[in-house]
């Protein structure tokens, strides 16, 4: 799948943003007044800057709202009515927090359970796909609240947390890639299988449809190199995981530590996520001899 | 409307004979000029005459080499566009409701104006069988001429699909699948039809009737009494000759 | 669930429909143009229409994109910069057409040879031939000769008619197929159509062709032959045939000359026909042993056994025939390897023909009468039907290849009968029926008769008393003496060299030849723009049509812009290239569906037209009146007033004053709306007696005559022996006033064989084949076509580039990897490509489609279109000379009998290219370009849709 930055951004942002935001509403603590302005404005900044990327990723953003229409079905449409949820039934613990240091535990609770389910819808609106054997598979929500979660925890200063999760994390990176690279093997999906032909022979494209470029190309077949793609997914795991909960657990808890977490964190989501959609070959490509 | 109907009046769809089709694109680009003037936007070109073209189309043909283990390989051009499946993962997956298929006949639409041109019904569909707008940004498909096909406008026998009308192999079967005594229907359990990717549990109603086996003939001698020599006899061939020709 | 929203499913599809005739290729399908709002909004194939029944190709469907192509022209053009340049002013049409007549009529009056004028594949040869006749110049020609000549004259010399526009498979009762070297041919849709329904009826097909794609991907038979050794293969089979006896002797002794005796005495008529008193060929009749006149009463004829006059032997043809091809040279063994083929797989397919042709004979219950007045209950049919174009016809063996190719179905005794191949009127017409070629020039008057014709014998050659040629291409000389369609591959080359002579202006409609038309298209480009010592170009004028910026626009001095196909009034005629079927006699029409408008410039005239008012302009006798006015209007006029012979005009339909005459009758002055009513076309049906065995068929013979396809009954009968050939073969062994030149002795007595023969094609001989070990060649891709499907939007997506093919053998060998470019050399030069691997492919074959390259800036297209970046054209690495073979003599890479382009003869060697660039070569620097460049978005219908 073509990772288109915007997508690649989306994604991140919005998962850091719900990340947090569930940790806050969850009450893991309770920043008020200024320190907590700041929290809940990274908070709702995330995944807002999240959501407005994923708009613009729409041809018609201006129909947006129509995508609220049709959560009985799909995990698109339930990502809009839940974030959009979420961050509704998250105000009022926010404002009572920040503005009357009063806490409104049940709204953040259950605000919290949205941003959770949020970012769950997000993560089904890849694993339902099945034509991208890769996604389509447990790991991926995994992979998803994993990140959201661990994220969210470092952003929220929750150390302990963080440690144990970015642990559970690094594990799950390492299980969606095991599961993963095997996936389109397991998915039986073959040019023999994309054209019905096996029965004659092994397939192979001998032309394409047209010479000329067209959108399945440029969206769904992108070509990793192998190299690249290892050397992607050690910085991933490094950077994601593993270095971020070294540092949690060797330096001495300080703003500097965290900020040292989060940047790591950071680069190794960026990572992991480029190769999520990178990595994710579409059957579609078997019907143009690459995958 | 993105859940699907529980089941469909008919099914209607198309069975493409892969035993026939030479390959020449006549059904692409009759397509592309049926709906380019027809259901919802033109489908558009870009870079029209320049270094990156890059236009819509409803309908490809891929040409695929496909080698046996012994003898000879063959190529089999393969057109391609959408299935129409009864469980269509493109609908499901679409957050407004633009993407349907249709109670009557199974025909798998998008509403256009209902669209955001989000990608994701393409990212669903196993078979490329959905592509965007390069202009108006809105997901373009086989609409199985649904503006044709039950067009009072146009005269009765023309009432086909635009593909399937200008085939010049006749390679292009339109009909309902859903009625055992179809002549499509007919077709694919003789010919056994096959489904594209039976793994994904699409379940197109578009069938593909595989090539007949090929190179039979081979260099056996099943046939070898057919040219058994005439000249045994002493006075060879002219003494057949003219034996023969005493004959007629 | 919620609801479905509303559709239309009713729309109104257009305003009207207007029926014409389609121009995209040479197939001239009959096409529905829906307008809306006065523009085209869709076409669609005429279901009435005996070519394509509705359907259309993808040309046809993106006829809409050419016809609003930004590559038209808009005006007439003159030069402004150097040629090749590309550099034009606008002019006006007066301007243009008094430029032309300026440089056009000293010629006539001094010299009418200087003006050389040569056509594409157009359809109004009968228009532009006799313009040029008029005009008194020799040098005209249409492009068949780099064509498919070697098909057509094989046929015609053989039979009477050859396949391609000539005759079809009887697609409904054949029961195996066997096509030779063929991607698409003239008739795309009807043999696909013939495909698809042999298909549905499960017969069988047979595909002959290096590469296996198109119809050969279908075939249910593959046989992956070398390039240039089809002869082989099919005198092979017919060897199988004949020691099987598998052959249809009564079919063979009642139509075809396998009876007539052939001189056996050593003399001028050894090899010539024995002959009666009245100059009949005469035969052995078995009953008496004596020879007598073929047709005479109740013979008949012995095909077994000779006469002995004089201590001499005059053997029948038949026995020639068997004597030679079941000698063991054709035995499969002896050829297999040549052919790249194993034996066995040519016994099974020898066997299979035998099967279907003789157990699985087809009878038709209906009477019929032979041209000797017997009459027969039934006619019986072997339902074997071939089909064959330039993959046999473009090597310089084409001739004999595709005479083999004949033969091998008379003998089976499939020709023109049931589920065999059948002709389309005005076919069969045998050599005999069609006129002399003719070139005897005096100024100021027109030619002696009709340019291009079918020699029978030395003295139609067209030489000069200094025995050089009449002709600038040299056609009907030693070189190439039948070759029927002149050669247009030579005309810009002898020109340049001035050999025979020279000329002043040189004239072309729609060829594209400074591009794809030509061989060795860089030295071509540079014959076009070489000056003389005083800096004047060695071809000092060049007049030319197109309706599109083309590559050959750029060489041009004056343009004279063309309409495209929906624009103009064009007539397929009876008298040229018409669209009857096997079963039915048939011409079309096309009409100006939509207007010619080309806002703000001087607009564009159908060539036609243009042409008729440049004759009439000159004085061309047939196209001014006495007064000095123009005879006609326009070629409207023409189609419709225009008598060739009394009563017989380029439209056979509606004539004589009330409409009801078909083939004769009186001009009909309402007879274009007739036709425009009817779909475009005019269609008679063959009586049911007349429908098979044409040649020897009496009630067909009468119907032709009363169509007016011919004015009196000329049956005949088919050639297995072709004696014209003999007649060169005895020039050159000495005998005859006429004599070749020294040099061509040998090659005529070889490769003018009155029995097919094969020879390796001549490119080989040339060359070390270790040197150049693969044979390269091209196909027609079936969605664009030649040079000019580059401009459509739609089709250059299709084919934006063209990767040389190579084998699974040539891709290991040389590493190639996808994304590969490789150097390919031939004797003649170096291009760089990119590869790619197709295993369905003969082990020592490369190929590529045909004309997908493009030069920069041609077409209104980008200059870094793909098709000029990394498409490529393989005619730089064909020449049209053989290689040198240091005896100083320019020898043509050309068939030897027609004079037929061999474009399949080459023979090249691939090299891995570096990485890096990845540009094809050579890249010629770019032409400007007159009509700019096209918009960066096309949404056709946009307007109509939401
Ligand atoms: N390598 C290789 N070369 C080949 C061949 C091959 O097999 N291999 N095949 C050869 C053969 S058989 C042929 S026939 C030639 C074909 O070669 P060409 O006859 O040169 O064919 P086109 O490229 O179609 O060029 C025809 C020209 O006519 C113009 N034209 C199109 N429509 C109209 C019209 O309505 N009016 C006018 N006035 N002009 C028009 C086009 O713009 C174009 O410039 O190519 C030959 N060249
Ligand atoms: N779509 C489309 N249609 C066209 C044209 C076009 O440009 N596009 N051009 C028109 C014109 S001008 C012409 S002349 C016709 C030509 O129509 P075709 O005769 O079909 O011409 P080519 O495409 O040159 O195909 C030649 C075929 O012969 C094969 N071949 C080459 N050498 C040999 C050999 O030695 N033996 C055998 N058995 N096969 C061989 C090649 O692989 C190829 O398949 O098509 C006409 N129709
Ligand atoms: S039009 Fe028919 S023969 Fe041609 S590509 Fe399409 S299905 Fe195949
Ligand atoms: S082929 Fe693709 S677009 Fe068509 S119904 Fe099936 S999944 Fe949907
Ligand atoms: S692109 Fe349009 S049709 Fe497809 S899923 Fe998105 S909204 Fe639905
Ligand atoms: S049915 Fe209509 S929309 Fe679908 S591929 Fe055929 S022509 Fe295109
Ligand atoms: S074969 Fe195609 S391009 Fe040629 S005349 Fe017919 S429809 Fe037109
Ligand atoms: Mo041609």
């Amino acid at each position: 799948m073509h990772p288109a930055p915007s997508l690649i951004i989306f994604t991140t942002l919005s998962g850091l943003g719900f990340g947090l935001l569930a940790w806050l509403g969850a009450g893991a603590l309770v920043p008020t007044g200024w320190v907590g302005f700041v929290f809940y404005a990274l908070g709702y900044g995330l995944a807002g800057a999240g959501l407005v990327t994923s708009a613009a990723h729409l041809g018609h953003p201006e129909r947006a709202l129509k995508a609220f229409t049709q959560w009985r079905t799909s995990w698109l449409s339930r990502e809009a009515v839940l974030s959009v949820g979420a961050l509704l039934l998250m105000a009022p613990h926010a404002a009572g927090s920040v503005f009357f240091a009063t806490p409104l535990p049940v709204f953040g609770w259950l605000g919290a359970v949205f941003c959770v389910a949020t970012v769950f819808a997000t993560s089904m609106i890849y694993a339902q796909i099945r034509a991208v054997p890769r996604w389509h598979h447990w790991t991926t929500p995994a992979l998803f609240l994993a990140f959201a979660l661990s994220g969210g925890a470092l952003l929220s200063g929750q150390i302990t947390a963080a440690a144990l999760l970015l642990a559970l994390l690094a594990v799950v990176m390492v299980l969606h890639w095991h599961f993963g690279d095997r996936r389109l093997a397991e998915a039986g999906s073959t040019p023999e299988t994309a054209t019905g032909l096996g029965f004659m022979g092994r397939v192979r494209l001998f032309e394409p449809p047209h010479t000329g470029a067209n959108y399945l190309l440029r969206e769904m077949v992108h070509v990793v190199g192998r190299k690249h793609a290892v050397k992607l997914r050690v910085i991933a795991l490094l950077g994601a995981a593993v270095l971020p909960a070294l540092v949690l657990a060797a330096l001495p808890a300080s703003h500097l530590a965290a900020g040292l977490a989060i940047a790591l964190h950071g680069v190794g989501l960026m990572a992991s996520r480029w190769l999520f959609f990178a990595e994710a070959e579409h059957v579609v490509g078997l019907y143009y001899g690459r995958r | 409307m993105t859940s699907l109907p529980e089941k469909t009046d008919k099914k209607l769809g198309l069975v493409i004979d892969l035993d026939t089709c030479v390959g020449c694109h006549a059904c692409v680009i009759s397509c592309k000029e049926w709906n380019t003037q027809g259901y919802g936007a033109p489908l558009a070109d870009m870079d029209a005459y320049g270094a990156h073209p890059e236009g819509s189309f409803l309908n490809r043909v891929h040409s695929f080499e496909v080698t046996p283990d012994e003898g000879p390989s063959a190529v089999v051009h393969f057109p391609k566009s959408c299935l129409h499946c009864e469980d269509a993962p493109c609908v499901t997956v679409c957050p407004t409701g633009a993407s349907y298929k249709r109670a009557e006949d199974g025909i798998v639409l998008v509403n256009e104006s209902d669209c955001i041109g989000c990608g994701l019904c393409a990212w669903a569909c196993p078979y490329g069988a959905r592509e965007m707008d390069p202009s108006e940004q809105v997901m373009k498909k086989c609409t199985l001429c649904v503006d044709r096909i039950y067009n009072d406008n146009i005269p009765e026998e023309d009432r086909v699909p635009s593909c399937v009308r200008t085939c010049p192999a006749g390679a292009r079967h339109f009909g309902d699948l859903g009625d055992p005594d179809s002549d499509v229907s007919r077709l694919v359990a003789e010919r056994g039809g096959m489904d594209l990717m039976p793994e994904q549990e699409t379940k197109p109603v578009n069938k593909y009737l595989p090539p007949r086996a090929k190179d039979g003939l081979g260099e056996t001698d099943v046939l070898a009494p057919y040219l058994d020599p005439v000249t045994e006899e002493a006075d060879g061939f002219v003494g057949w000759l003219d034996r023969a020709l005493s004959r007629i | 669930m919620s609801r479905q929203p509303a559709l239309d499913l009713s729309p109104q599809v257009s305003d009207e429909i207007r029926k014409t005739t389609c121009y995209m290729c040479a197939c001239r399908c009959g096409i529905n143009v829906h307008l809306r709002d006065g523009k085209v909004s869709y076409i669609e194939g005429n279901r009435d229409h005996p070519v394509n029944r509705g359907v259309l190709c993808a040309k046809g469907s993106a006829g809409i994109m050419q016809h609003t192509s930004p590559a038209r022209l808009r005006a007439p053009l003159r030069r402004s910069g150097p040629r090749g340049s590309g550099e034009f002013e606008e002019i006006s049409w007066e301007e243009a057409l008094q430029t032309a007549v300026d440089w056009m009529k000293p010629l006539r009056e001094e010299a009418p040879e200087k003006l050389a004028f040569f056509t594409g594949r157009d359809q109004s040869q009968s228009l532009t031939g006799w313009w040029a006749q008029a005009f008194g110049t020799p040098n005209y020609a249409a492009h068949g000769g780099f064509c498919s000549v070697n098909m057509a004259a094989a046929g015609i010399y053989t039979m009477g008619g050859a396949f391609w526009e000539f005759g079809q498979p009887d697609w409904e009762r054949s029961k195996l197929f066997m096509i030779f070297g063929v991607a698409e041919d003239h008739d795309s849709n009807p043999i696909k159509m013939g495909i698809g329904r042999l298909k549905e009826r499960g017969a069988k097909v047979i595909g002959v062709n290096p590469v296996r794609s198109g119809y050969n991907a279908v075939a249910d038979e593959w046989v992956g032959i070398t390039p240039g050794t089809d002869g082989l293969f099919i005198l092979s089979l017919v060897h199988e045939l004949l020691r099987a006896g598998k052959i249809d002797l009564g079919y063979l002794s009642r139509y075809t000359n396998a009876g007539f005796l052939v001189n056996g005495g050593e003399g001028p008529e050894k090899g010539l026909f024995l002959r009666d008193g009245d100059g009949k060929p005469m035969v052995r009749d078995r009953r008496t042993g004596k020879p007598v006149a073929w047709d005479t009463e109740g013979v008949q004829p012995d095909l077994a056994n000779g006469i002995d006059e004089d201590g001499v032997t005059h053997m029948p043809v038949f026995r020639h025939l068997a004597d030679r091809y079941l000698s063991d040279d054709y035995a499969p063994e002896a050829v297999a390897e040549r052919c790249g083929l194993k034996p066995g797989r040519i016994r099974a397919i020898a066997a299979e023909l035998a099967r279907v042709a003789f157990e699985e004979e087809i009878v038709i219950d209906q009477p019929w009468t032979d041209f000797r007045g017997q009459k027969h209950d039934q006619m019986i049919g072997r339902p074997v039907s071939f089909h064959a174009m330039r993959g046999i016809s473009a090597h310089s063996n084409g001739f004999q290849t595709c005479r083999a190719l004949h033969m091998l179905q008379i003998l089976l005794g499939s020709v023109e009968v049931p589920g065999g191949f059948r002709f389309k009127p005005p076919y069969p017409k045998p050599p005999e029926a069609h006129p002399r070629p003719h070139g005897r020039v005096t100024p100021g008057a027109p030619l002696d008769g009709p340019h291009l014709g079918y020699p029978l014998g030395p003295e139609h050659l067209l030489l000069g008393d200094d025995g050089a040629a009449t002709r600038i291409d040299k056609a009907f000389t030693w070189e190439n003496p039948l070759s029927a369609h002149g050669m247009m591959h030579m005309v810009i080359s002898n020109a340049h060299a001035g050999d025979p002579y020279r000329i002043d202006t040189l004239f072309m409609y729609m060829a594209n030849m400074a591009w794809n038309s030509s061989m060795n298209t860089r030295a071509v480009i540079d014959m076009l723009t070489d000056t003389d010592e005083n800096g004047d170009y060695v071809i000092p004028r060049i007049i030319y049509s197109d309706s599109y910026s083309s590559e050959m626009v750029a060489y041009a001095d004056l343009i004279l812009p063309d309409t495209t196909y929906l624009e103009r009034h064009d007539c397929i005629s009876l008298l040229d290239r018409p669209i009857c079927e096997a079963d039915a006699l048939a011409d079309s029409i096309r009409w100006p569906v939509v207007e010619p408008e080309r806002p703000g410039h001087e607009g564009v005239r159908g060539f036609q037209s243009v042409l008729l008012d440049l004759g009439a302009r000159l004085g061309l006798p047939g196209m001014v009146n006495e007064d000095g006015s123009p005879t006609y209007r326009d070629y409207a006029d023409y189609m419709v007033n225009h008598q060739r012979r009394p009563g017989v005009g380029p439209l056979a339909g509606w004539r004589g004053e009330d409409g009801t005459g078909k083939g004769r009758g009186a001009p009909n002055p309402g007879q274009l709306k007739r036709y425009i009513e009817n779909g475009g076309f005019w269609i008679d049906h063959i009586p049911e007696e007349a429908q098979f065995f044409k040649p020897w068929n009496q009630a067909y013979q009468d119907w032709a005559v009363d169509r007016g396809l011919f004015d009196a009954p000329q049956p005949y009968l088919f050639n297995l022996y072709v004696e014209p050939l003999r007649k060169f073969q005895l020039a050159a062994e000495g005998h005859g006033e006429h004599q070749p030149p020294e040099h061509l002795r040998g090659r005529i007595r070889e490769n003018l064989d009155p029995l097919p023969v094969w020879y390796p094609p001549f490119e080989e001989d040339r060359i070390e084949s270790a040197d150049y070990p693969l044979h390269a060649l091209t196909q027609r891709p079936m969605a664009m076509y030649h040079s000019w499907g580059n401009q459509n939007a739609w089709l250059r997506q299709i084919h934006g580039v063209n990767p040389l093919y190579v084998s699974r053998k040539v891709w290991d060998a040389h590493g190639f990897r996808d994304g590969d470019w490789a150097w390919l050399s031939s004797a003649n030069g170096r291009i760089k490509i990119p590869v790619a691997l197709m295993e369905s492919l003969n082990d020592d074959t490369v190929w590529t489609w045909n004309a997908i390259g493009k030069r920069r800036g041609a077409w209104a297209l980008d200059e870094n279109a793909p098709e000029a970046t990394k498409g490529f054209l393989l005619n730089h690495l064909i020449s049209e000379l053989l290689p040198a073979r240091g005896d100083g003599l320019r020898w043509s890479n050309s068939d030897p009998v027609t004079g037929q382009a061999a474009w399949f003869d080459l023979r090249v060697r691939i090299e891995k290219a570096e990485t890096g660039d990845a540009t094809s070569q050579p890249a010629i620097p770019a032409q400007k370009s007159p009509v700019g460049r096209g918009p960066d978005m096309v949404a056709y219908g946009k307007e109509w849709t939401k």
